[in-house]
């Protein structure tokens, strides 16, 4: 198990970083969204919006799982996790993630549900069979990346005849949430200041890049999508800052060491195979974006947790001080919101961006400091937007 | 621990595992002691028998610190629950820039827990104590009922006098001092998780656990006056500098390039999601020391076999808000913060 060395090499990082400085005009703004959390988390652990020149402004988008789950649907994970025959498995990402009445699932599980923590779905698929006389339910959210390997763990308990396990799926839908934010009343008023989209490496790995092409044309905005190690990032942003030189708005692929033009197939027929799209579901942040989210097909109704423990979605609102619903539309940056660092830190977040380390939040949390850190360039990026005072 | 009487059978260590008698004060308690912990760990004052040790306390200024090992699994890739109650306590008295001399331990044992598995943490701590130079001289055993307790936590208290002189101590780092470290960081975490159940990835990577009484005793001797010293165990380095930034009142700025990380952890903490330096260490120093004498205590952690990837990784720096940054491979900077809830329990 070797890192990859050539993606984190700091002097080709420092010739990237020259050339942006170079070609990006002085006399103009690159708004830059990367939709992708795990590219946020990137971009604050390598410090690298310290290496771009003032005029390329990075933008938060809402790609972090954990932080766009609504705080209800976390409530009724809470609630089947508290079914004595039941072992909860979620990510660990989740366990500490506020829900209502000052819940999480770490304190359900001290007060005495059987909540494990996985990294995959096998894992869960594994406890279920370890443990033939517990339900097993296992915790699913993210987006593209991770639905595959749920449709994986249903149709393997579907041929291996398991009854003991579901799945309580949250998964939720890349190219729907892009549009949201875009065909949002505030951008409609030309209040969204993004100009070209850093497009999420892993989810094209599945889904291929034909996911954003109705976007970006009618958008009219340039879209590269990039993998996950610093340099990709650099990379990109001197892709997009072409496109933009050159007035284009297409489709580019950095990662196409791993991403596909046409994305995974087989991954793809399993997700078609064992879920259906919802005709709606609740972002946080976003509020309710039409087919957005996947549920399990009734063919696999037996392995879905939603029906086997039934619990009532209450919409909740977010902590009335909290500013993670305008973060997570790229309207407000986290310093921007009263309780950052005071109210609000990681050690007792009160928004789900300060929880995940993928979260705006945190990211900003880390770079902050003397020097402004490394998220400096994308503090003065906030201006982004009235965008919308509008979504609400 | 007390033995008294012949007994009638030896301990079945093969085969047997440890009940509710074994902790009850009675033969079967006493046949444990006797023949597992006393026979093990053999030497003079644990041999008085009795529920203390007698002897004259060392001329200088005492030092003692205490530690609970509860590591799952118990067995990991380079050490045991053992070895490591052993180094761990050793090497907090060390952190004093003393010399430990005793160990006590007290055993927690779990109804069912195989004496077969026992025996080798018990040999395992005996053998790392005689690496050390320490003598664990008195004990205590209970056992809990099955399902109370993880087969056996260890608790462990060591003694040790410091030098003549300073002694170090987390206030004291000053801005201008050089921040070294001993090696390579976050092995021990990652030797850890790669055997858990679940989590199970292939690597040869082994724990660093180590009594640390040697170099530090080398480091002593090149550079008298090190301001701090301190083994970056759980939480990593960045919770270790993060404590030492706070109880000195001042800020650290480190350099990422210079920071020894095994290529093999980097690409594990990638795949967890973890950050290298909030992993925990059990073999490993950071010291912090007049910049002057930064070259010479270099040399000399280089030249012992538990120093030779040690670094200068930064220094320290005025700052009333107490931030560790770090300088990326980039040239970026970011904070290196506490680590925020738990990723990894039971590491230690």
């Amino acid at each position: 198990m070797k890192p990859a060395p050539n993606y984190r090499d700091g002097a080709l990082a420092r010739r990237l970083a020259a050339a942006i400085a170079a070609r990006a005009l002085p006399d103009r703004t690159y708004n830059i969204m990367e939709f992708c959390g795990g590219h946020t988390h990137v971009i604050s652990a390598f410090g690298l919006a310290d290496l771009l020149p003032p005029q390329v402004r990075l933008v938060h988008g809402p790609g972090c799982p954990v932080c766009v789950l609504p705080i209800g649907r976390l409530d009724q994970a809470i609630a089947i996790a508290r079914h004595p025959e039941v072992i909860f498995c979620s990510f660990g990402d989740m366990m500490r993630v506020p829900a209502s009445d000052r819940g999480s699932l770490l304190k359900a599980k001290a007060q005495g549900a059987d909540i494990r923590m996985v990294y995959s779905s096998l894992d869960a698929l594994a406890l279920a069979r370890a443990n033939p006389d517990r339900q097993v339910v296992f915790f699913a959210i993210g987006f593209e990346t991770t639905t595959p390997p749920t449709a994986a763990a249903v149709l393997t308990a579907a041929r291996k005849g398991l009854r003991n396990f579901s799945v309580f799926c949250n998964h939720v839908l890349t190219p729907a949430a892009i549009e949201a934010i875009f065909a949002s009343e505030a951008a409609q008023r030309g209040e969204l200041r993004v100009d070209g989209v850093i497009g999420p490496g892993h989810v094209t790995t599945i889904t291929g890049i034909s996911a954003y092409r109705a976007f970006s044309e009618s958008h009219h905005c340039p879209v590269v999508i990039s993998g996950f190690e610093p340099i990709d990032l650099l990379q990109s942003a001197l892709m997009l800052i072409d496109q933009l030189n050159a007035q284009r708005a297409e489709i580019e692929n950095q990662y196409a060491r791993s991403a596909r033009p046409e994305g995974n197939r087989t991954a793809q027929a399993m997700m078609e195979q064992v879920f259906e799209v919802r005709d709606s579901f609740d972002w946080r942040g976003l509020g309710e974006i039409p087919h957005s989210a996947l549920r399990l097909a009734d063919a696999f109704a037996a392995f879905d947790a939603e029906r086997r423990f039934p619990t009532e979605y209450r919409r909740i609102a977010d902590h009335p001080a909290c500013s993670c619903p305008d973060i997570l539309r790229g309207v407000k940056k986290p310093t921007d919101c009263r309780i950052f660092g005071t109210g609000c830190t990681p050690e007792s977040p009160v928004g789900a961006c300060m929880v995940s380390p993928e979260g705006a939040c945190a990211a900003y949390w880390q770079a902050r400091g003397r020097s402004g850190g490394g998220m400096a360039g994308t503090q003065r990026a906030s201006a982004v937007g009235s965008l919308a005072r509008a979504a609400r | 621990m007390t033995a008294r009487g012949p007994m009638p059978r030896r301990l079945e260590v093969a085969e047997g595992v440890v009940d509710l008698s074994h902790g009850a004060g009675g033969r079967a308690m006493a046949q444990l002691i006797e023949e597992l912990f006393v026979a093990t760990f053999d030497n003079e004052l644990l041999g008085q028998n009795n529920d203390n040790a007698v002897t004259d306390p060392p001329p200088g200024r005492m030092v003692v610190s205490t530690d609970g090992f509860v590591v799952s699994p118990m067995f990991f890739p380079g050490g045991d629950i053992g070895s490591l109650a052993v180094h761990g306590t050793v090497n907090d008295v060390c952190m004093a820039g003393a010399t430990p001399l005793y160990l006590t331990a007290s055993f927690i044992l779990e109804e069912g827990f195989p004496l077969r598995d026992l025996a080798r943490v018990v040999a395992s701590m005996g053998k790392a104590a005689q690496a050390a130079g320490v003598r664990i001289i008195t004990g205590d055993t209970k056992v809990v009922e099955r399902g109370k307790a993880d087969g056996v936590f260890i608790t462990t208290t060591g003694i040790g006098v410091a030098r003549p002189g300073p002694v170090p101590s987390g206030d004291r780092a000053r801005p201008g001092d050089a921040v070294l470290v001993s090696g390579t960081l976050g092995d021990h975490g990652i030797a850890v998780m790669s055997s858990r159940p679940g989590i199970g990835f292939a690597t040869d990577l082994l724990s660093d656990s180590a009594a640390l009484n040697g170099l530090v005793g080398a480091m002593m001797d090149a550079a008298p006056d090190i301001h701090v010293l301190r083994d970056p165990t759980r939480g990593g380095l960045a919770a270790t500098l993060n404590e030492i930034a706070r109880q000195s009142g001042v800020g650290m700025q480190l350099q990422e390039v210079a920071i020894p990380i095994r290529p093999e952890v980097t690409g594990a903490c990638d795949l967890l999601g973890l950050d290298p330096l909030n992993v925990a260490n059990e073999g490993k120093v950071v010291a912090i020391c007049p910049p002057e004498h930064a070259a010479a205590l270099l040399a000399a952690m280089r030249a012992h076999p538990l120093g030779g990837d040690a670094a200068i990784i930064g220094k320290v720096v005025d700052d009333p808000e107490h931030f560790v940054e770090l300088e990326t491979s980039f040239g970026g900077r970011r904070i290196v913060d506490w680590l925020s809830g738990e990723q990894l329990p039971r590491i230690c």
